[in-house]
């Protein structure tokens, strides 16, 4: 190959992918930076915003409990959906890998289907199955005896947990059957020659190998529960607030967008930290389960 | 062959039955003769799915949805399909780098991209516009346009296009005679994939919509923030049928396990 035709093929790749690059530095990486200085801004109810480097909204968020508090709610919220998910959806996940070949087609589109269902949609349905003290969810709960009392549901975190696990689930179980299809079959049938039982084969032989696909789906439902917003805007209310809907009020209901900004970027740093750290956590640990 | 225990078949049949509860319970709401939300007892009717048409804010904001759902996920494979290309065939320096970044804004929760947008496009004198929805939407959709076009760019047998060139082909015809049609179904399955979530994003839009602009969820959700009337139910009835035709379409064409497996992947 000539010297021309060689430099030629070293700038296509360049050629080709400039378009999308240009396209993300303009509105991409640009809008981002500006929304991280714009959590420097000062802002005030009559002069707007005043482009000037303050910390004041960062003292705020850091000194008033409300922040402590609302960001606590957040990932406590975010923290019982992953859990939630992890203790049902990775079940759910190896039964379904048990199934025969049709029912496991119909039933894989059944649950993952909701994924690409409206959020809105989805939320307005348990809305509708909470409503209030004798909504349907208590009334069954009730006649089967496993209250007494209605548990209130709408603008609780007890229903904000339940509607966003099911909103989450998806994933998760589609991260545990990513997990399973990797998995040999005839380990289990090794297993149980060798005189392993039900329980000793799922503790032993099944769970160490799913657990990647558990924790990956974990991160992956831990930082979508985090940031959502439709569903805690939706079950929680006006007043039981997270950072996607304190955010969205700040921007547009007070219209202190400094603030605003200064809770998304924070809310953004601690997703990232979160999910790079064990990301790495867990490929040190399962090394040779990714290999 | 089902090889699951009854205690697991008990498990698996409660987990279905919530699974799909809230979107079943939705779509029989919709059903009521009542001017109140209750379950259809008395006969099925449809009479709020009548009402949508005396609501023109919802007829308005279903073509928005869909307009910019359509073009959005056109204009982000204008700029995925180059952009697969050279990260399937070249190994290049910066190329995982590359790689990431177009695939960040799934990473990036929607409400901080919301807000980054807001500030971006009303700066730049855009607020409230359709352009302004359009771009955003561009970016959000590319990595599932991207994903998808990716795989079908990888798993492309090159012999083909070697032996276009060899008969003369070169540039332009041969992407467009050749490569092209070879990639289509990954197109296709990505054009449709994007169009969904567009067609569903609430977070983001929910910053950059303004009257006139307002997509459907965005209508949707102002709408249940005030009250919850049995209309909003027929409408997201819609919406579920809507998005359940686009679902079994890209099953059958695409295999929905495949289409979902990259999804969210903020993994690995």
């Amino acid at each position: 190959m000539s010297a021309s035709a060689e430099e030629r093929n070293a700038r296509t790749p360049w050629a080709l992918t400039a378009p999308a690059l240009t396209l993300f530095v303009g509105v991409l990486l640009i809008p981002l930076a500006m929304t991280v200085m714009l959590s420097f801004h000062d802002w005030g109810q009559y002069k707007g915003i005043e482009p000037v480097f303050i910390l004041k909204n960062w003292l705020e968020i850091v000194t008033d409990p409300y922040y402590a508090e609302m960001f606590w709610r957040t990932f406590r919220i975010a923290i019982l959906t992953t859990l939630l998910t992890a203790l049902l959806g990775a079940p759910e996940a190896y039964i379904l890998n048990r199934m025969g070949g049709r029912w496991k087609s119909v039933f894989l589109l059944v649950i993952l289907g909701p994924l690409l269902i409206s959020v809105v949609a989805r939320t307005l349905g348990w809305a509708l199955l909470f409503g209030g003290n004798n909504g349907l969810v208590n009334k069954l709960l009730m006649s089967a005896g496993l209250i007494r009392a209605p548990i209130p549901f709408m603008f609780t975190e007890t229903g904000m947990v339940v509607a966003l696990a099911h909103v989450m689930m998806p994933f998760m179980v589609l991260s545990v059957w990513a997990a399973l299809q990797r998995l040999d079959p005839q380990i289990e049938n090794a297993a149980m020659s060798l005189g392993a039982g039900p329980v000793t084969i799922i503790r032993r032989i099944i769970m160490p190998q799913i657990m990647p696909g558990v924790l990956s789906g974990a991160i992956i439902v831990f930082s979508l529960s985090a940031s959502a917003f439709a569903t805690p805007a939706i079950i929680g209310g006006r007043r039981l607030k997270v950072a996607a809907t304190l955010a969205y009020d700040e921007f547009l209901n007070t219209l202190n967008w400094p603030l605003g900004a200064a809770v998304a970027t924070l809310l953004l740093a601690a997703l990232v930290l979160i999910v790079v750290g064990s990301n790495a956590l867990i490929e040190r640990r399962y090394a040779e389960v990714f290999r | 062959m089902s090889r699951n225990g009854p205690l697991a078949l008990i498990f698996h049949t409660i987990f279905v039955i919530v699974m799909v509860a809230p979107i079943l319970v939705v779509c029989l709401v919709a059903f009521t003769p009542e001017g109140f939300l209750s379950l259809p007892t008395n006969g099925f009717s449809l009479r709020w799915f009548r009402a949508i048409a005396n609501y023109p804010e919802f007829v308005h904001a279903f073509w928005v949805s869909l307009g910019l759902g359509a073009l959005s996920s056109f204009v982000a494979l204008l700029f995925a399909v180059p952009a697969a290309l050279a990260i399937a065939r070249y190994r290049f320096r910066g190329r995982d780098a590359l790689a990431a970044l177009f695939l960040s804004p799934l990473m990036i929760p929607h409400v901080v991209l919301g807000i980054a947008f807001l500030r971006f496009f009303t700066s730049a004198g855009l607020g409230g516009s359709f352009a302004a929805l359009i771009i955003a939407h561009v970016i959000i959709v590319f990595p599932f346009a991207l994903r998808l076009t990716l795989a079908a760019a990888t798993g492309m047998d090159l012999s083909v296009e070697m032996a276009a060139v060899s008969l003369g082909a070169g540039g332009w015809t041969l992407f467009r005679r050749v490569t092209l049609p070879l990639i289509m179904p990954g197109v296709i399955s990505g054009w449709a994939l994007a169009f969904i979530q567009s067609f569903d994003d609430l977070t983001m839009t929910v910053f950059l919509a303004a009257p006139g602009t307002e997509t459907l969820p965005v209508r949707m959700f102002l709408y249940i923030q005030d009250n919850i009337d049995p209309l909003v139910t027929s409408v997201s009835a819609c919406v579920i049928a809507i998005t359940m035709t686009a679902l079994i379409l890209l099953d059958r064409f695409y295999g929905l396990d495949r289409v979902l497996a990259g999804k969210g992947d903020t993994g690995r």
